[in-house]
C-alpha cells in the first residue's frame, strides 16, 4: 500500500483529499503546513506528497525546495494542489521540483490520474 | 434493448422511452444500455427546459414521426455517450503511436473512429510528435457537437487534467481564463469529420492504423461485425486496430488477429489465396 501525505491548511480540503486517496487504497497522513510537513517527512518519508502552495508558517513552495535539499530516498514524488492556476506558477512549481500539478477545484477522477501520471497508482 | 424495469426508472413513459431507444438506434446503431438509461432525464430536462416544453414526453412528441430534424439531432446528441480524456487506459496510446509508426511504410496515416470531443487524437497527435513522427490523422464521431468541440480545442479545467500529464500541458496547449486551448502545431494534423462509424462507409487501404475504442461496445451486437468489416477494408495490408480495453474481435471478425508484435493491438489478417 502506497502512502501520501496530505499537506493543506484547509481541514475540508484534507478531509476531501483523504477521503478520495483512501478509496484509491492509499494511507493517508496530514499536515496543516509546509513545517509540519517537513517534521513528518523527517520522521517517515511518504511515496507522495500532495502539496497546497499557500499556508501558514511555511509555504508549499519553500517546503518543497527544503525537501528537495535532503537526500530522501527513494525521492518521494510531489503533486501540487492549489487554487494557484496560472502558467507562472505552474511553470515555478516544476522548475523547484514538483513532478505533477493539480489545478483546484480537482475531483477523483484529476486526482486518480495525476498519481497514475507520477506513478504512485 | 432497454430492461422495462429502468425504462420506468426516470420520469419519461414507456413510450417515449422506446421512441428515444428507437431514434438514437436508428441515427448511431446504438442502443441505450440498461446501466445507462437513468442518465435520460438528466440528458434531456435541460433541452426540454430551453424550449419552454413541460416534460421529456412533450420533448420527445416533438420528433416522433420524423418531425423536427434539428430537434432530434440534438436529443440524439445528448444521449451519446461522449465520456473521454486525454492518454484515457494507461500506456494504451504510447503502445498505439509506437506500434503504427513502425508498421507504417511512410507519413502514418491513422483513424480514430468515435473520437468524442477531441481528447484521443490530440493525445495520439502527442505521442506521435514527440516521437518526430509526421503522421495523418482522421478524428470521426457521430455527435455534431462532439466535433465541434473537438475541432475548438479547448479544453476546460477538469477535462485539461484528466489523464495529461502537466509537462505535455504546458508544451501543447495555452491557457485562456480558466480554459486551455490546443497549439495549432497540435491540431494542424488532424483532420475532424462528424461521420457514423454504422453507416457511412470509410476509404478503402489508405490506414495505417484505426483506433475504435469504447465504440463497439454501445452499438447493437449485429451491427458489430459489420463495423469490423469496413475497418479492415480501410486499413492497409498489415494495419492495426486498437478496441477499448473491454471489446474484442473475437467471435465478431475473423479478418482480425491479436498482435504478437504489439499488445493490445490487433492486426489485419492477410486474405487467404484463392484456391
Amino acid at each position: 500500500m502506497k502512502s501520501c501525505l496530505v499537506v493543506d491548511d484547509s481541514k475540508v480540503i484534507r478531509k476531501v483529499a483523504r477521503h478520495i486517496l483512501e478509496g484509491l487504497d492509499f494511507t493517508v497522513s496530514e499536515a496543516g503546513d509546509g513545517q509540519e510537513a517537513l517534521d513528518a517527512c523527517r520522521s517517515k518519508m511518504p511515496d507522495v506528497i500532495l502539496l497546497d502552495w499557500n499556508m501558514p508558517v511555511m509555504s508549499g513552495m519553500d517546503f518543497l525546495r527544503a525537501l528537495r535539499t535532503t537526500d530522501a530516498a527513494p525521492r518521494p514524488k510531489v503533486v501540487f494542489c492549489t487554487t494557484e492556476n496560472g502558467v507562472a506558477h505552474i511553470r515555478a512549481a516544476i522548475d523547484a521540483g514538483a513532478d505533477e500539478y493539480v489545478m483546484k477545484p480537482f475531483d477523483r477522477e484529476t486526482l486518480a490520474s495525476k498519481l497514475q501520471i507520477v506513478g504512485v497508482a | 434493448m432497454i430492461a422495462q424495469r429502468q425504462m420506468h426508472a426516470g420520469e419519461a413513459s414507456a413510450l417515449t422511452m422506446s421512441a428515444l431507444a428507437a431514434l438514437l438506434e436508428q441515427r448511431t446503431g446504438q442502443r441505450i444500455a440498461a446501466n445507462r438509461a437513468w442518465r435520460i432525464d438528466t440528458a434531456l430536462k435541460p433541452i426540454a427546459t430551453e424550449r419552454g416544453m413541460a416534460s421529456i414526453d412533450a420533448l420527445v412528441a416533438e420528433v416522433r414521426g420524423g418531425g423536427n430534424a434539428a430537434l432530434a439531432d440534438q436529443i440524439v446528441d445528448a444521449l451519446l455517450n461522449q465520456e473521454t480524456s486525454f492518454f484515457r487506459d494507461a500506456g494504451a496510446i504510447e503502445t498505439a503511436a509506437e506500434a503504427i509508426a513502425t508498421v507504417a511504410t511512410g507519413r502514418p496515416r491513422i483513424w480514430c473512429a468515435g473520437c468524442s470531443t477531441g481528447q484521443e487524437p490530440l493525445s495520439l497527435s502527442m505521442a506521435l510528435t514527440e516521437r518526430e513522427v509526421e503522421h495523418e490523422l482522421i478524428a470521426t464521431d457521430v455527435s455534431g457537437h462532439a466535433i465541434n468541440r473537438a475541432r475548438a480545442g479547448r479544453y476546460s479545467q477538469f477535462e485539461i487534467q484528466r489523464g495529461l500529464a502537466t509537462m505535455r500541458m504546458l508544451r501543447w496547449f495555452d491557457q485562456d481564463g480558466s480554459d486551455w486551448i490546443a497549439r495549432p502545431a497540435l491540431v494542424r494534423g488532424i483532420n475532424f469529420r462528424r461521420s457514423n462509424v454504422v453507416l457511412d462507409t470509410p476509404p478503402g487501404r489508405i490506414f495505417d492504423g484505426v483506433l475504435c475504442r469504447n465504440v463497439l461496445f454501445y452499438l447493437a451486437p449485429d451491427l458489430r461485425p459489420r463495423v469490423l468489416d469496413a475497418i479492415a477494408d480501410s486499413l492497409r495490408p498489415g494495419g492495426l486496430l486498437m478496441l477499448g480495453a473491454g471489446e474484442t474481435v473475437i467471435g465478431q471478425s475473423d479478418r482480425f488477429a491479436p498482435s504478437k508484435r504489439f499488445r493490445g493491438l490487433y492486426e489485419l489478417v492477410a486474405p487467404k489465396p484463392a484456391a
